[in-house]
């Protein structure tokens, strides 16, 4: 009886073969008045006991997503003559920024099964319950969110950008775009054998206003009244700065 | 310069804005209107949430028509009773304006009717006072005809006359009022301090000399605006102080060169340039409406 369940323990918890060894060029990225964006390398290597496996190449997949929201996109349509938003499809779920890069073609690193699993390429983190009625063609919504977003920068699909040396050490560069949300953004790392995810490893690189951009955003929402007047006055004040000032070099 | 604004959460360039601040801040000295109707829009272009920029754009009318107004102060050109009986209207009719504004929101395709609001406002003033300019200019050419003499209409049969010196008027203060509050309701659905229509109305409604209707307008805008920002710092918290820095340090000084250029200019010749800009503001958007945009989709933050 032992015996088996023993067998049975070591079948459905194979040894690690291979592991992930991660490093982050940083693991926070600070905010400030001059954020125009910001490079994060990540970089990492295989820890395995035995020699490396024959068969399939190993391959890697890095996926960084930040916080999710809730988003509504809406579609014009021609009604008596003028362009108006007609069609609405609330999402229920999508990152604010996304980005998946890969040692190869995401279609031939990973297989489907797996990418439904882990969610993945960008289609699969995108979270969408279904259309309301009278919509048959919903998927143009989520390919029109992807489209916009993938413009902005803000979605991006980076295959064949991680260099794999050996089989062992990769490093791979994301660029995150200036209008980043804050946030913990989720960095996940997959090796892969034939579309098979053979290990995961998890990070989360937090996104921080700082200084300044943290003073005012604090203060617009915990003292409302108060960074009301405070715009008020600065308003008031550089109307009569100015005014005086001309008034000056005229005279 | 790229700065990052805490509460709109875009990155943009500094000059960009202090640029765009300043050209709106010109054409609000001279014209006597805040500027919201040009600026507004802008901000939309270069990538501000519609939100923010509403709100913050309230709060930088306030900083360029303050400028303003004291210019036209030391000159004697506001009409301070006037001012005050339009600010009177003005603020109950941002009230109303406000409760209208969530009713519509509620029924949904507000922004469509916000943008069919721009185009026939702008359009029917924008067109009315191109001709009657035009019109005042043609006159003014021809030598020897007698100057217009001011109508007595129905306006001056109604009660509680009141006399407004600086303007030169004795009248009632119902319609100042109603001007008032009608402006106040367009300014809270619009998002616009509303003189490009209070304006002509103090000048055609009212009767009131051009050179006084600038000072008086901008007088009044300084109020509501402040009432707007207000409501929108503690409601929503849509105020970027950060944005408002950027387009008012353009804004008032491009208020005090406006002015200036405003003196030197004749009163036909400053209605027609205000008419012609209201009237390509207004085009643009009728394109916007009627042209196949080249992104038929557009993603909106909230849920539901």
């Amino acid at each position: 009886m032992l015996r088996l369940a023993l067998a049975f323990i070591l079948c459905i918890t194979p040894v690690m073969a291979e592991e992930v060894v991660l490093g982050l060029s940083q693991d926070e990225v600070a905010i400030t008045a001059t954020f125009d964006g910001d490079d994060i390398l990540i970089f990492g290597a295989v820890k395995r006991e035995k020699p490396i496996p024959e068969g399939d190449p190993l391959e890697v997949i890095v996926a960084v997503a930040g916080p999710s929201e809730p988003l509504t996109v809406r579609r014009k349509d021609k009604r008596l003559g003028i362009w108006v938003n007609v069609d609405a499809v609330v999402i229920d779920e999508a990152p604010s920024f996304y980005a998946v890069a890969s040692t190869g073609p995401l279609e031939q690193v990973l297989s489907n099964t797996e990418d439904l699993r882990h969610k993945i390429s960008i289609n699969r983190a995108i979270r969408f319950v279904g259309a309301p009625q009278g919509i048959t063609d919903s998927g143009k919504f989520t390919e029109a969110l992807i489209r916009i977003r993938k413009e902005a920068e803000l979605y991006q699909t980076l295959e064949n950008q991680i260099d794999l040396v050996q089989q062992t050490l990769f490093r791979t560069q994301i660029n995150m775009p200036a209008n980043l949300v804050e946030g913990g953004y989720k960095t996940r790392i997959f090796l892969t054998r034939a579309g098979e995810v053979i290990d995961t490893y998890e990070r989360v690189i937090d996104v921080r206003k700082v200084g300044l951009e943290r003073w005012l955003y604090n203060m617009a929402h915990e003292r409302p009244l108060l960074y009301g007047l405070m715009s008020l006055a600065i308003a008031i004040a550089a109307g009569w700065g100015a005014s005086a000032a001309f008034r000056m070099i005229k005279g | 310069m790229q700065i990052y604004l805490p509460i709109a959460e875009v990155s943009v360039n500094a000059f960009l804005l202090l640029g765009l601040g300043g050209i709106v801040g010109i054409l609000s000295g001279m014209f006597g209107v805040g500027g919201g109707f040009l600026m507004t829009p802008l901000l939309f272009f270069i990538g501000i949430p519609p939100a923010v920029a509403v709100a913050t754009e309230a709060n930088q009318i306030v900083a360029s028509s303050f400028s303003g107004v004291l210019a036209h102060l030391r000159r004697r050109t506001v009409d301070l009773k006037m001012g005050t009986v339009l600010l009177i209207g003005g603020l109950i009719g941002a009230a109303l304006g406000v409760v209208i504004f969530n009713y519509l929101k509620a029924l949904g395709q507000v922004d469509l009717l916000v943008k069919l609001c721009y185009v026939v406002f702008l359009g029917v003033v924008g067109s009315l006072m191109f001709v009657e300019s035009l019109n005042a200019i043609r006159r003014s050419k021809r030598p020897g005809a007698a100057p217009k003499r001011k109508k007595h209409n129905w306006i001056h049969a109604l009660p509680f006359k009141m006399k407004f010196r600086v303007s030169g008027l004795y009248i009632s203060v119902i319609p100042p009022v109603i001007v008032g509050i009608t402006v106040g309701i367009l300014a809270a659905i619009m998002g616009v301090g509303g003189g490009f229509i209070m304006v002509p109305a103090m000048i055609y409604l009212l009767g009131m000399p051009t050179k006084v209707v600038v000072g008086t307008s901008l007088f009044q805008i300084i109020f509501v605006t402040a009432f707007t920002t207000l409501l929108h710092a503690t409601t929503n918290f849509t105020v970027d102080v950060m944005l408002a820095v950027l387009l008012l340090l353009g804004g008032v000084i491009g208020a005090q060169i406006g002015t200036q250029i405003g003196v030197k200019m004749k009163a036909e010749q400053l209605r027609i340039l205000l008419a012609i800009m209201v009237l390509a503001v207004c085009g643009k958007l009728a394109f916007d409406l009627l042209v196949m945009p080249s992104e038929l989709y557009s993603i909106g933050f909230e849920g539901h």
